[in-house]
């Protein structure tokens, strides 16, 4: 295969190439993976003063995957690409890029992408990491579909992956019921585009970093080093100011959805499915509210898994194609939001 | 419509509770059944309604229907 695609082969631009030789990138495969362990809202009870009911109203979350000790985030991005490459028929020496978005990654250098790469045997992948958070899959999604269109690269694997268990302050009742482990990745080709139009069709990110202060994971990094101080002040742990969250994440997702739609000329009654950052169901029923969209139009697996960061999109795409909720054709809108301030949209005909 | 009956609208429409219940000594927690999250849904609401920016700050304090009257009246949203 590789053959096809040697490392002098000229740049294909598409811009040089619009029309008879114009690329489109589509996902061929997709994959994920959860770890065993199920932590339920009754266990949160044993470990924080909080309840069921508590968390289910506030959240729509029920249970969380925790990641085994021992378990990195490469360990669970690698178990979701090799199920990603499987669906595509794509073998791992036939990957040119591996990006992977997490803020949970395996060591501070180097990369997740990298420990993935070794573990996969992907030894002809350009490897990175991307951190934006939440919206970290759309933003990495976006960066490899350019570097496919390019045309120097034909084939990437985008994983979102996290171990957020990790980084979770298991004192902070407000913060420690919502988040779980987990990885999803999708295998992305560049191919010569078809009509109708197949794979990604437009996308939208912004970012905006005067409200960075509200969701961070300050300790560790070259502003507050680890020391005893920020172990003990309990900085290497997620920090969230949750009521301005919810407020930017309802108007910024909702905007972000609408831009992506309205670039490649569609509007919301088009899509089939809309594939959101599953970080709160209060926060999902807000925007469809807002995009005046019914709920049984967004899949949501948030019950089961709680907000997967990266992880969240790419972890549900891979259940709805699975499960034929997404068929062939389908109008898929994916939208994120998280700490940076960063938010994305993405849209794509399966 | 006056901002009281506006407010009063918003309120009615965010947290289904019936018109006679909205007074102004009503708490949105204590007496209309709202949460935490739905206080921030109102605030939005609020916002987006009269033009106007609420700081986090301010409304924390917004805790019945008769503060959130005074605030905005106090800010020059009576149109």
């Amino acid at each position: 295969m590789k053959t096809d695609f040697p490392d002098t082969a000229p740049p294909i631009s598409p811009s040089l190439t619009a029309g008879a030789g114009a690329l489109t990138v589509r996902m061929v495969g997709t994959g994920c993976y959860v770890p065993e362990r199920i932590m339920t809202n009754a266990e949160m009870e044993t470990i924080v003063d909080t309840s069921e009911e508590w968390i289910l109203t506030r959240t729509g979350i029920s249970e969380r995957r925790i990641a085994r000790s021992g378990q990195a985030t490469s360990d669970l991005a690698a178990s979701a690409a090799r199920q990603a490459l499987d669906a595509a028929g794509v073998a791992a020496a036939e990957v040119d890029l591996i990006v992977t978005a997490t803020i949970s990654p395996d060591m501070l250098m180097p990369s997740t992408a990298c420990f993935v790469q070794s573990q996969l045997g992907a030894s002809a992948a350009t490897c990175f990491d991307l951190e934006a958070a939440c919206s970290g899959f759309l933003y990495s999604l976006e960066v490899a579909r350019h570097l496919l269109l390019a045309g120097r690269m034909r084939t990437a694997l985008v994983i979102g992956a996290e171990k957020l268990s990790a980084f979770t302050d298991w004192d902070d009742r407000n913060t420690c019921v919502l988040f779980g482990d987990g990885a999803g990745a999708v295998v992305l080709r560049a191919e010569p585009a078809t009509a109708p139009a197949r794979g990604i069709l437009s996308s939208v990110t912004g970012s905006d970093g005067d409200l960075a202060h509200l969701l961070t994971l300050p300790g560790g990094g070259s502003r507050f080093p680890a020391s005893g101080e920020t172990l003990a002040g309990r900085m290497h742990y997620l920090k969230m100011t949750g009521r301005e969250v919810f407020k930017h994440a309802v108007r910024c997702m909702a905007e972000a959805a609408n831009g992506a739609l309205e670039q490649c000329g569609f509007t919301v009654a088009d899509v089939d499915w809309i594939v959101p950052h599953q970080a709160n169901l209060r926060i999902i029923q807000a925007i469809g509210q807002r995009l005046n969209v019914p709920m049984d139009r967004f899949y949501m697996n948030l019950e089961h898994y709680g907000n997967m960061s990266a992880a969240s999109i790419p972890v549900a795409l891979d259940e709805a194609v699975r499960n034929e909720k997404i068929r062939p054709g389908d109008v898929v809108l994916m939208v994120a939001f998280g700490g940076g301030f960063t938010w994305g949209a993405t849209v794509m005909r399966w | 419509m006056g901002l009281e009956d506006k407010v009063k609208e918003i309120i009615v429409d965010k947290l289904g509770v019936n018109a006679e219940q909205v007074t102004p000594e009503a708490s949105f927690i204590e007496d209309l059944g709202a949460d935490s999250l739905d206080t921030v849904e109102l605030v939005m609401a609020f916002e987006e309604e009269f033009g106007a920016e609420i700081p986090d700050s301010d409304a924390e304090k917004l805790t019945t229907v008769g503060a959130v009257n005074d605030y905005l009246k106090e800010k020059g949203f009576d149109a």
